[in-house]
């Protein structure tokens, strides 16, 4: 299936398994995934994809248990949530989890770019894995961002009103296109509707994309800490590099899941308001804006971006429209990573300068989500418009220099000698009797 | 991870550390086993009616107004409640039948459980005059036809022409039971349903 050799799935004769392999080959499939030759080195970041898979479920069946109770529509949606809150059996608990789901949803998210950009998982062959990767990140916003609308509270609604209204901006066709989004001249029962409607479809394009995401890893592989490819020329080689997904890493990741649903319960049962906005237990009111409208805290950065814009880029391109590209841009630059990286080292491990600047990435990513929470005066516009520049300069500028006029550390052979020099302590022993390395905990 | 429990087996048995893996792993598996059932009790629960549905099942309603040979309807718990009172013509016609002979002998009467289907098992008031009866046909529940309607002079359903008597009893078609009596009694002239 891959590019990895991993060995041949044969089913017994006889066996239901062969009958069933015969016709549709999925036990192979099933087969290939359970045993997905994994690089035995990798380290907690790389838990948050088996954690993001658990959290589009949990999003996905609290939502389709939430849509049997919600009632859109202007006059009823606020109603609805307050119904599920208090009326309906475990309501409450199936609406906090929904909504703090999103929030865990991103943080593990947010931990898994930050993890691709450190170990250069970006870098070939793995630009299409990436790309589809920051095209989920793109419809995980979307779908957030019109999830919050739903229980059309203040926020919900000027959230709305403001995120619709940035395509107003774009020449020509902004405002016809800000009038069809809304279906009218004014946000109310249309847009409520079809937001609810594509809230309900975006998830599964989300989890569509994931199996894409999937796919090209298993084909490609993981990278790993060392960056050092899994030595594919044969069985033999990559067993000495990897260990079988199960169950190895399925142990991992599951002891990783339950830590992060400990904190995740944590906010469920004992503070599943604190990250969101008390404003949005206030029904929506076309005629009174919210002295102080913030997003989520997961669009922060982003919405930072959009506001630190204040003056006509280059004196063509009008302040506004200039803050919605940049916004839109800041994400999309991601994409680019693969082709604006000079360095031939993957894992940022082994790059001393790069090292300094990914380190200021992600103070950037934290002040710019600072910022976006901050009402804009006083130094927020400045402190906004600097940590944005950065945020556009790491890509374009550091990206590609800091490749040119690096000297790389020494790097190891391969993944199996990284492992052993960590691990030379306990291994020895074993090293020594069996001769093998591939199978530790055995 | 896996270096840990090796440097921890070098220490004891083969035996002794795979009965400890085995523990650990039934605990593991029963502790996940617990987590995952109560993680989708309340997935099922919320389709459960809610205890502001339940709450609304009960009613009363005034029939004084109710002369004899007229016929109400009300909605309890979204469905068709048929509520007359009877004439004394209606009273002497359904006395005549004879229990034996109906589809359906047993009272159907929650209030009277175990009687059968005679006059005073069905009525209900101080002179048991009144008959109350979910109009929901027990054939597959569409509202019958009231106000003497039918071959017999009660209701009749025309989703599938089953024929009620003016006490609601089957006498004709594919319906196998008699309209059911809803949890029902009378205070004066107000009628508590539920």
């Amino acid at each position: 299936m891959g590019t990895i050799p991993q060995e041949h799935y044969e089913p017994k004769e006889g066996t239901t398994s062969k009958w069933i392999n015969d016709r549709l080959p999925i036990m192979g499939m099933i087969d290939h995934l359970q045993k997905f030759p994994t690089p035995k080195n990798l380290n907690y970041a790389y838990v948050f994809g088996g954690i993001l898979v658990l959290f589009l479920v949990i999003q996905i069946v609290t939502g389709i248990v939430l849509a049997m109770h919600y009632q859109t529509g202007e006059a009823s949606a606020f109603k609805s949530v307050e119904h599920i809150m208090r009326d309906v059996n475990y309501g409450w608990l199936l609406r906090y989890a929904h909504a703090n789901g999103a929030s865990f949803f991103f943080i593990a998210v947010y931990a898994h770019i930050f993890r691709g950009l450190y170990y250069g998982s970006y870098k070939a062959p793995r630009e299409i894995l990436w790309i589809i990767g920051v095209l989920i990140f793109v419809v995980m916003m979307a779908t957030a961002f019109m999830g919050y609308v739903l229980p059309w509270g203040q926020m919900s609604f000027w959230g709305a009103k403001v995120i619709t209204s940035l395509f107003g901006a774009i020449p020509l066709v902004g405002e016809s296109l800000k009038e069809w989004l809304w279906g009218g001249p004014f946000v109310g029962d249309a847009t409520l509707n079809r937001m609810f409607s594509l809230h309900y479809l975006l998830p599964f394009v989300i989890a569509g994309l994931t199996v894409l995401h999937i796919w090209a890893l298993h084909h490609v592989g993981n990278t790993n800490p060392t960056g050092v490819e899994v030595r594919k020329e044969s069985l033999e080689t990559v067993k000495k590099d990897t260990v079988p997904f199960t169950p190895f890493y399925v142990t991992k990741d599951l002891f990783a899941i339950l830590v992060f649903l400990i904190a995740f319960a944590f906010f469920v049962y004992f503070a599943p308001n604190y990250l969101g906005h008390p404003d949005n237990y206030i029904e929506a009111n076309p005629l009174a804006t919210p002295a102080h409208i913030v997003p989520e805290w997961y669009f922060l950065p982003f919405y930072a971006i959009l506001r630190a814009i204040t003056f006509d880029i280059f004196w063509i391109i009008p302040a506004k429209l200039g803050g919605v590209l940049a916004m839109f841009g800041a994400i999309a630059i991601l994409a680019f990573a693969p082709w604006l990286d000079t360095s031939n080292v993957r894992s940022t491990t082994y790059r001393p300068i790069y090292r300094w600047w990914f380190i200021v990435l992600v103070i950037d990513f934290f002040v710019l989500m600072w910022a976006g929470g901050q009402p804009a005066e006083g130094i927020v516009p400045l402190v906004s418009l600097l940590a944005t520049i950065y945020w556009f300069a790491h890509f374009l500028i550091v990206l590609p220099v800091v490749g040119l006029i690096e000297k790389p550390l020494p790097r190891p052979e391969t993944i199996e000698e990284a492992f052993r020099a960590k691990h030379s302590d306990d291994d020895n022993d074993r090293n020594q009797s069996a001769g093998i390395a591939a199978q530790p905990a055995e | 991870m896996a270096h840990g429990d090796d440097k921890e087996g070098n220490g004891h048995g083969h035996v002794a550390d795979e009965d400890r893996r085995d523990i650990l792993f039934l605990a593991t598996g029963a502790t996940a086993a617990v987590g995952v059932a109560s993680a989708v009790w309340p997935l099922i629960d919320q389709m459960n009616a809610s205890a502001s549905v339940l709450a609304l099942s009960s009613m009363e309603v005034d029939v004084s107004a109710l002369e004899p040979g007229q016929e109400m309807k009300v909605s309890f718990l979204k469905a068709p409640v048929f509520i007359r009172r009877m004439t004394e013509e209606d009273i002497a016609e359904a006395q005549k039948e004879d229990i034996g002979d109906l589809p359906d002998p047993s009272a159907r009467n929650p209030n009277m459980p175990d009687a059968d289907a005679t006059v005073d098992a069905r009525l209900l008031g101080e002179n048991k005059d009144i008959i109350v009866l979910s109009g929901v046909c027990t054939h597959l529940g569409c509202v019958p036809l009231g106000d003497g309607a039918g071959d017999f002079n009660g209701w009749f359903c025309p989703c599938h022409g089953s024929h009620y008597d003016n006490l609601g009893r089957i006498r004709q078609g594919p319906a196998p039971e008699n309209l059911p009596i809803p949890v029902a009694s009378m205070d004066g002239d107000i009628l508590k349903l539920g």
